[in-house]
């Protein structure tokens, strides 16, 4: 995020696009909730009528994998009226003519055809968002989920930086993280291409930083593979794997094709707090414990690092995974031994500019927002105030790209998917909490009463979803939550694999692949 | 330049900036006045009178927590008129609330009781009628139980202003008075309550009306040690109590978070019980003949160190792919990153950002 959470409160006009705020991420509802009630426009982009678009006053119900030609749109309307920041795309961006001849031809009308959103309502809230003092955006998996998503994220930063609503408090383009540390993930470095604090493999004087911090002769400059091409390698150039605390069976597209993939490895480890569906095609499992059972630090959304305190003690035999990890490392000749996660955590401040101030005995008084490179350096609460990370802010044109798989005739509907208020990614702990699963036992298919009358299918009956490359069972729920042609479910039962379903076409930069849309048909379960 | 001014507490001379209510002057100066209703992030009643103060020269004994603080103003928080007052009020919030202290599951932390104890308050004062309502249990996260409410109507501010929900409010008048979802629904019947099982309602209790219902008999209050922590969920980073009783997790509770303040949502509060599920994981695994038979750590990471090295050996670093993890922590994915990188020699690391 650009900003922090609680600036959302002090916004005056919030766009949300792709994101279900008040199921994945309730506390930053209340946050927008608190906005509204201090009056705020609140306009949510997205194809399903969630409880977020029921609060706001312009609901944008775009046809899913139309983002970009909706904020072409938007950006159409404010240059085309003057409403733009001139100033600001003068004195802080480049490239604003090629944007606007791109978004030229993005007219009300012609949106309106692409997105089925009405021209008028592109009109006003591209009126509000750029009128406004503060504006902010928040997006999540709506937005990247696409074989486009990069470019959805562009067409989102355009529009910030063409109405300068970025770089100044409650007002900035916020992507909403969706797991407890992926932050901290990306921050550490557990990415192909970079070490921690984003500084790239690429550059040799970071090789080199690194190989001489870590005692060894040299590191590698080649770009490794990410989850998805990794998976798709194993069995071929991929012969081993260590898995920690993931689920790619459950989590991953194209669901028969993964565990085809990990069958035909040399050697699986995995390392989890349960058997997941993932650890049971391993050779060899290792028990860890959980966030209870030990000490460390997680990264939140807002870039804000908090610890983790041990409560009790890992239960049976497991272990945290930091103990885990120097053991291996060891066993493997790289002697790898630290007293405490605090000690790593010095390491980490050492060789991650954003991380040099940030300690576990400061974060014992107070938590800390990176940027944070000195000790008594406060953190840092929004970015890009003065400066963008390169300089001049870029404006990136981009083109409408239509989905990889649309309906046809034999596949005529869209499923998106996404998650549920009370469960969490693929469920390998609220299935387990003795109350959450207990509300919410079983998964359903929403579909809009007109697909469902026919088919033929009453509420509660058993459907099966089919797409190319797989299909589930589950039971339909008629909503007005999707519109005709769209279905949705979560991703987050074990019964319910949607993901041998889902697509596994992926955005080219990214990688990330195309969840919110893929072609299937439903059939009702006689 | 905000102005400043000077009051007399119980003797003391306190100096606050104008604006400052009489009780805050007093929780400034460290002098103990009782409040039922009042909560410093929620708007002001002024409703349950337990923190009344004598002013003298005011027209009653106003509530400290509405009045404010003006220059040369004389308060006393414990004079004789004020504690019959505040005894009053007391006797008659007991003469309709169950005697069920001994099984209460907010004993040890429950205002009632702790005022009741501090003004020699004993239940017989006033005889008269008693509520029977039903205790709604209906569902897995939270307990109703609305003899024991006093009406303090925290739970309903907490909900509309905090959470933005608006699940309950009061309704019928006098001795009917309850606290509701709209047309007596329970929480659970969430199409019509509204309710999303956050439980901050719970969080600003001060008696046993809310309890979270899997902490129920798990614990005495005082039994409890706190842990603040990060929750292990979404990636807004709230951070809560957990609370520990004999080296287990019994229950989450609100502390004040730098993001969340002591909201949370349903899965933090609730969605603890993983962590002592049988289903964990308590000894490694080792892959025999399709079957996993236990094994020891030596084993297991021998075992493991082994196959790597020899995929590293065979067909170079790169034949290797590792997963780290968006669940884990900043130390152990630079840890993942250093074994992956330094160790083993590849990038070929990542984690599910992508999913």
């Amino acid at each position: 995020m650009t900003n922090s959470i609680g600036e959302i409160a002090d916004a005056d006009f919030i766009l949300t696009a792709g994101t279900n705020t008040f199921d994945a991420h309730p506390i930053i509802g209340i946050k927008i909730k608190q906005a509204v009630a201090k009056g705020a426009t609140l306009a949510v982009i997205d194809p399903r009528l969630t409880d977020s678009a029921k609060l706001a006053q312009y609901h944008l119900q775009l046809k899913p994998g139309t983002d970009i030609a909706l904020f072409n749109g938007l950006a159409n309307v404010i240059i085309e009226e003057g409403l733009y920041n001139k100033e600001f795309v003068e004195a802080r961006t480049e490239d604003f003519d090629a944007f606007k001849q791109t978004v030229a031809k993005y007219t009300p009308d012609y949106v309106s055809e692409i997105t089925g959103v009405p021209a008028e309502t592109i009109r006003e809230v591209a009126r509000g968002y750029a009128k406004a003092k503060n504006s902010t955006i928040l997006y999540t998996m709506g937005i990247t989920q696409h074989i486009c998503g990069t470019h959805n994220v562009f067409s989102t930063t355009n529009l910030s930086m063409l109405c300068g609503h970025i770089g100044k408090e409650s007002s900035g383009v916020n992507p909403l993280r969706g797991q407890n540390n992926v932050q901290g993930a990306c921050d550490m470095g557990a990415l192909p291409v970079v070490f921690p604090g984003y500084q790239p493999i690429g550059v040799e004087a970071n090789r080199e930083k690194f190989a001489k911090a870590w005692n060894v002769e040299s590191v590698p400059d080649k770009p490794g593979l990410t989850v998805g091409e990794m998976v798709e390698a194993a069995g071929k150039s991929i012969k081993a794997m260590y898995i920690l605390g993931e689920n790619p069976v459950l989590s991953d597209p194209d669901a028969n094709q993964v565990i085809h993939e990990l069958e035909s490895l040399d050697f699986l480890v995995v390392q989890d707090i349960f058997l997941t569906e993932t650890a049971q095609l391993a050779d060899v499992v290792l028990p860890a414990a959980s966030f209870a059972e030990k000490d460390g630090t997680f990264s939140n959304t807002e870039r804000r690092v908090q610890k983790v305190r041990k409560a009790i003690e890992p239960i049976g035999n497991s272990k945290p995974d930091w103990e885990i990890i120097c053991l291996i490392s060891t066993a493997m000749g790289y002697p790898m031994s630290y007293d405490s996660p605090a000690n790593i955590m010095n390491e980490i401040g050492k060789l991650t500019p954003a991380y040099g101030g940030i300690t576990h005995e400061r974060l014992d008084v107070c938590s800390l927002q990176w940027p944070c490179p000195a000790p008594d350096h406060p953190g840092t609460k929004f970015l890009h105030a003065t400066t963008f990370s390169r300089g001049k802010g870029k404006f990136q044109p981009v083109e409408h790209i239509p989905p990889d798989e649309l309906p046809d005739a034999e596949y005529p509907m869209v499923l998106s998917t996404g998650r549920r208020r009370y469960h969490y990614h693929t469920g390998t702990m609220t299935q387990r909490t003795g109350a959450l699963e207990v509300f919410y036992p079983n998964e359903y298919l929403e579909i809009n009463c007109a697909d469902a009358e026919k088919l033929g299918v009453c509420d509660g009956d058993k459907v099966r979803v089919i797409s190319r490359r797989g299909q589930v069972e589950l039971a339909a729920q008629l909503s007005e939550r999707v519109t005709p042609g769209l279905v949705f479910t979560s991703f987050q039962y074990p019964d319910v694999p949607i993901n041998k379903v889902t697509n596994a076409a992926r955005d080219p930069i990214s990688k990330i692949p195309e969840y919110k849309v893929c072609a299937v048909k439903v059939e009702k379960v006689s | 330049m905000v102005a400043n001014v000077t009051l007399t507490i119980d003797g003391n001379q306190v100096t606050v900036t104008k604006g400052t209510t009489v009780l805050e002057a007093a929780e400034q100066a460290g002098i103990f006045i009782p409040t039922f209703c009042h909560d410093p992030e929620l708007s002001k009643p002024g409703a349950c009178r337990i923190c009344v103060v004598e002013i003298p020269g005011a027209r009653n004994l106003p509530a400290s927590c509405v009045t404010e603080a003006t220059e040369g103003m004389v308060v006393y928080t414990a004079s004789p008129a004020v504690i019959e007052a505040r005894k009053t009020n007391l006797e008659l919030l007991l003469a309709n609330h169950p005697e069920d202290c001994l099984t209460c599951n907010k004993n040890g932390e429950c205002r009632l009781q702790d005022y009741a104890y501090y003004y020699g308050v004993k239940q017989d004062a006033f005889k008269g009628e008693k509520h029977n309502y039903p205790i709604e249990d209906d569902n897995p996260f939270i307990v109703r139980d609305m003899n024991k409410c006093i009406l303090c109507g925290k739970c309903i501010r907490m909900c509309e202003e905090v959470q933005g929900n608006n699940v309950i409010n009061f309704a019928f008048r006098g001795f009917n008075s309850i606290v509701t979802p709209a047309m007596g629904a329970h929480y659970a019947d969430t199409e019509i309550s509204n309710c999303v099982f956050c439980g901050n309602c719970v969080s600003v209790c001060p008696v046993g009306a809310l309890s979270e219902k899997a902490m129920i008999g798990k614990g005495r209050r005082w039994e409890i040690q706190k842990v603040t922590t990060t929750c292990p969920y979404c990636g807004v980073g709230c951070q809560f109590d957990l609370n520990v009783k004999d080296g287990k997790v019994i229950g989450v509770t609100s502390t004040n978070g730098d993001v969340n303040g002591r909201a949370l949502c349903v899965k933090g509060r609730f969605g603890y019980g993983f962590i002592h599920h049988p289903d964990r994981l308590t000894t490694p695994l080792i892959k025999k003949d399709g079957e996993f038979v236990e094994a020891t750590w030596d084993e297991a990471i021998s075992l493991v160190a082994k196959k790597l090295n020899a995929a590293k050996d065979t067909y170079g670093p790169d034949a290797i792919g590792i997963l780290s993890s968006a669940r884990v922590t900043n130390e152990e994915n630079y840890l993942m990153n250093k074994l992956a990188r330094a160790v083993i020699g590849t990038n070929n690391i990542d984690h599910c950002a992508r999913l």
